[in-house]
């Protein structure tokens, strides 16, 4: 390349300068996106922590007598008081509570006495072994779905593929993935014994947990797919793409595809997201070491420090993903990165 | 929907069977407790944990209680709670929304809480009101209540900024009116409407949420149960009996489906969305062979060869041909104007030489010749041979640029592809290209995206991805039309300037006859997807034969117009490309038409050298009809 200019050295000097402005305002702009995002994400994190410590002195009465029932004795009850430090003021509690969750300690259990965040590491990462391989399928399912109906049923060609398309996405939408979840279970694993019944044990054990979580999701992405690749396919630019006689892929590729991304991925985000709380549901189905079978059990055992952590971590993975969302979508979109809105 | 024209009928089944379903749940809640209720809650340890069976249609449960009975004993509970639940949801997000409106920094607290809240999946937010409000009904139902809150003040948001923006409103609160009195005389009748709408299609999402707390066994407690309470009790005992999670399972997809169709159907029918299409007449006679009425010309060695051209609709409505029969020649280096009114397929017929119609869209033609490339047939081969060597400029640069990629990728792109350029080098003649349409900064412009430039820069940018390969022909679709009428000039001149520095042809599509004679060398008048005159341009001004053509020019302004005097407009309509006539298409509205006229279809005739006319009665050459006609023209308009 540098050889290249030196030998066009009128028409290298020129544009230096200039490239190297625009490239120092590129960087400005990024840091500035980047530096806005993660201002975001600290001040929503805050304010998650705080509505998780909020939560628990909301509750009317005293969480520690209505955890450990009427027959604990008083010592009990005040030793885990002064554990939980809730004998503090409420300021110092709060600052006790914000060190802990910035140093990693959530406490440990009213009932099992069991700290928080080594139950945390056991079971998140199972939660995660759902949710992120699901997430991925529903992604790698709607995408060519969604844009293959898009093709195929464009400017009102291809009627019946349209109808089936629309009326099967629609209808496996509606089917929550707990009732799925249940379904399938019926159907695979007592009528057939094709699969184990709970567990994560084997790489079969996924089958069924990740299929529940998957359906829904990528019936509605396809939908999404679809009508975000319709108004692309019909945009004047893909007109123009074509006008130069671009080959069919890489017009799909490099032209179609970035642009039906923008909305979709605003929307795959939301569906990770939703994938996140799905896992809950589903776990509770197939018996799946995760956070989603703990917390159920610890809000009816009203097990607060248990629940605050998982809600900690569950919202902190939310508030995270989103942000991953808004940087893909920087990358894709460069106008996104004005801050329009 | 409406890609189909069906009879109308009273009840279509779209309506029908959500409606049914409705009533049926409706029926259910009511009546189910009564009908079923001893069968729900009698115990029978005796047939316990039974499998389906005659007696017994989704079996028993672990005392002995029937799973169908109470499944559709649970409808009551399982919709009533979802109602309430949408209802406290819809309360609370109105009010939310509403005082968001009322004072601008609480608005901005309230938007940020509703913008964090809104990123979290309603069923963690449920769960979170759920420690809150406590277990059971009640607190379930608080719970979803409060998930749904950010969800409807969002909307209440959006449909108030609307309404407030509006002129009455305004007017009231200049006038002094309490934003009390605005919000109950102005804003919820407003956005009533559309949020009880929203409601509908939530009670679905609500029986989900309240189903799934209490399948968590976080919702309803025993003794009482809902569907989700039916299948968290069941679960367990699917081996012995399937029925236990099968009923509910099919009464929560069910209600879910249900709500949904019944917000679609009632979205639709609100938004007016069930009127019948308007429906272009379908009586067409069938493809005629290509019509031979236009006398052949041009010569071997042209650039352009368009023969008997015809572009067909062939849709669900029916057949349309926006171009019916058109026939011309570009020469290299020739600049020829196609002008016409919108509707006259005159972008059709630019679109067919550069090989953009796309289906349902069909080509027809004796002849469709580009170099040496048939444009009529298929292949790669023609397509590397026209990115190299024809260019394409739209009406809206804006449009035409795609907005997630780079300025220089437009140009560097044809010019890897097309020419098997190293990327580098492609770059170099990039930016030299840019340079040479008068962009400022080339180097800086080529790594912006479009969103960073002006209109009439933008239009140079697609001007110069045309100087990439080596372009024999530049097709400019109206390419002046988008843009600010300071810039337009600008803009011609550089389409001018490049023709004459490339020695392309050009091929300028316009309905402003003053500006393609500005630019052309000749200029064919288009009607209704016939050429209906072609001549040079000095003699479309000096000898228009057309009557449509003499129209088009006292319709368009010069320096000689009398400024005092209003333009004359021509009056009547084109016939559209649905209809089909036997006779002349203009006739309808041409002064000088006669029964031939509206009987057969005139021929394109030579007048004189490079000028033809297709009309029986022309205003000048061999067959004018006489003086005297001329001047009626002239003193119509």
């Amino acid at each position: 390349m540098s050889a290249q200019l030196a030998g066009e050295p009128d028409a290298g000097s020129p544009a230096g300068p200039a490239a190297g402005a625009a490239t120092g305002r590129g960087v400005g702009q990024w840091a500035f996106f980047v530096g806005r995002k993660l201002l975001r994400l600290v001040v929503s994190l805050l304010i998650l922590v705080t509505a998780t410590f909020i939560m628990v002195h909301l509750i009317p009465g005293d969480p520690v007598l209505a955890a450990l029932g009427d027959q604990a004795t008083p010592q009990l009850i005040a030793l885990r008081r002064h554990e939980l430090g809730l004998d503090l003021s409420l300021p110092a509690q709060y600052f006790h509570y914000l060190q802990g969750v910035v140093t990693g300690d959530f406490g440990r259990s009213i009932v099992t006495d069991a700290p928080v965040s080594q139950l945390l590491a056991t079971k998140f990462p199972n939660t995660l072994g759902l949710a992120i391989p699901a997430f991925v399928l529903v992604v790698l399912i709607a995408l060519p779905d969604g844009l293959l109906t898009a093709i195929r049923t464009r400017g009102g060609r291809g009627r019946v593929t349209r109808t089936l398309f629309v009326n099967i996405t629609g209808l496996l939408n509606s089917i929550p993935d707990y009732v799925l979840a249940t379904l399938l279970s019926l159907i695979f694993v007592v009528a057939i014994k094709a699969f184990p019944a709970a567990g994560n044990g084997t790489a079969a054990s996924y089958v069924l947990p990740v299929a529940a979580l998957v359906v829904g999701p990528a019936a509605s992405l396809s939908r999404i797919v679809r009508v975000e690749a319709l108004k692309v396919l019909d945009a004047e630019y893909i007109r123009a793409a074509k006008a130069r006689r671009l080959p069919t892929l890489l017009r799909y590729w490099r032209h179609v595809l970035p642009n039906m991304l923008t909305a979709s991925l605003t929307f795959g985000g939301m569906i990770l997201a939703g994938l996140i709380a799905g896992t809950v549901l589903v776990e509770n189905v197939f018996g799946w070491p995760g956070v989603g079978t703990v917390i159920a059990q610890a809000v009816i055992q009203k097990d607060y420090p248990l629940i605050q952590g998982i809600l900690l971590v569950l919202g902190a993975t939310v508030l995270i993903l989103n942000m991953i969302v808004d940087f893909v979508l920087g990358v894709l979109d460069p106008r996104s990165r004005m801050g329009a809105h | 929907m409406t890609e189909v024209a069906r009879k109308p009928r009273r009840f279509p089944l779209s309506t029908a069977i959500p409606l049914a379903l409705l009533l049926l749940f409706v029926f259910l809640s009511i009546a189910g407790p009564w009908l079923w209720g001893t069968d729900a809650e009698t115990s029978n340890v005796a047939v316990a944990d039974q499998g389906i069976s005659s007696a017994h249609w989704m079996g028993t449960d672990d005392l002995g209680r029937d799973v169908l009975a109470r499944t559709l004993v649970a409808t009551r509970s399982s919709l009533v709670l979802a109602v309430l639940a949408t209802i406290v949801g819809g309360c609370a997000g109105v009010a939310l929304g509403l005082l968001s409106a009322v004072s601008r920094r609480l608005g901005r607290l309230i938007d940020g809480a509703i913008g964090l809240l809104l990123a979290f999946p309603a069923l963690l937010l449920a769960i979170f009101f759920a420690v809150l409000f406590g277990i059971g009904s009640v607190g379930s139902v608080l719970a979803v209540g409060a998930a749904f809150a950010p969800g409807f003040a969002r909307i209440t948001q959006t449909l108030t900024a609307s309404v407030i923006s509006k002129e009455y409103v305004e007017a009231s609160r200049v006038l002094g009116k309490r934003p009390l009195y605005l919000t109950f005389r102005h804003i919820l009748p407003n956005i009533g409407e559309p949020v009880i709408l929203y409601s509908t299609i939530h009670i679905g999402t609500a029986v989900l949420a309240l189903s799934g707390l209490s399948f968590l066994g976080l919702g309803v407690q025993p003794p009482s149960y809902d569907w989700g309470r039916l299948l968290n009790e069941g679960l367990t005992r699917i081996y012995t009996n399937p029925g236990v999670g099968i009923a509910p399972s099919i009464a929560i997809v069910l209600a879910g489906l249900t709500f949904n169709m019944v917000g679609e159907r009632l979205s639709d029918i609100l938004g007016g969305r069930t009127a019948a299409p308007p429906k272009l007449p379908s009586k067409q006679r069938g493809l005629d062979p290509a019509p031979a009425r236009a006398e052949t010309t041009g010569t071997t060695g042209e650039l352009v060869e368009v023969r008997n051209l015809r572009v067909v609709y062939h849709t669900v409505d029916g057949v349309t041909t926006p171009v019916r029969d058109v026939s011309f020649s570009i020469a290299p280096g020739e600049k020829v104007g196609i002008v016409g009114e919108s509707g006259s397929g005159k972008s059709m017929t630019a679109s067919a030489v550069a090989r953009l119609i796309d289906t349902p869209g069909r080509v027809e033609a004796r002849t469709l010749r580009f170099l040496d490339a048939d444009l009529l047939g298929h292949g790669t081969e023609v397509d590397r041979h026209l990115g190299r060597n024809m260019s394409v400029v739209f009406q809206d640069p804006g449009e035409a640029l795609n907005p997630a990629i780079k300025i220089g990728t437009h140009l560097v792109e044809p010019s890897v592809i097309h020419q098997r350029e190293p990327k580098p080098a492609a770059r170099r003649k990039a930016i030299k290209a840019l340079g040479s349409v008068a962009i400022s900064d080339p180097a800086r412009r080529f790594r912006q995206h479009q969103h960073e430039l002006s209109g009439g820069m933008k239009q140079r940018v697609c001007i110069a991805i045309g100087l990439m390969g080596e372009a024999r022909l530049i097709i400019a679709d109206e390419p002046t039309t988008a843009l600010d009428v300071t810039v337009q000039r600008q803009i011609l001149r550089l389409i001018n300037d490049i023709g004459e520095m490339t020695g392309a042809g050009l091929l300028f599509i316009s309905h402003d006859i003053a500006v393609v004679s500005e630019l052309c060398d000749r200029i064919l008048v288009m009607y209704a997807g016939f050429v209906v005159e072609e001549a040079r341009t000095a003699d479309v001004f000096t000898s228009p034969a057309h009557p449509y053509t003499a129209m088009l020019l006292a319709a368009s302004p010069d320096m000689d117009t009398d400024k005092s005097r209003q333009l004359p407009t021509i009056d009547g309509r084109m016939p559209g490309p649905g209809v089909d006539l036997p006779g002349c298409y203009f006739a309808a509205r041409c002064p000088r038409a006669d029964v031939t006229c509206t009987e057969s279809a005139p021929p394109l005739r030579t007048l004189a050298e490079g000028h033809r006319v297709a009309c029986w009665h022309p205003l000048t050459g061999a067959g004018a009809a006489g003086d005297d006609e001329l001047t009626g023209v002239e003193a119509k308009i």
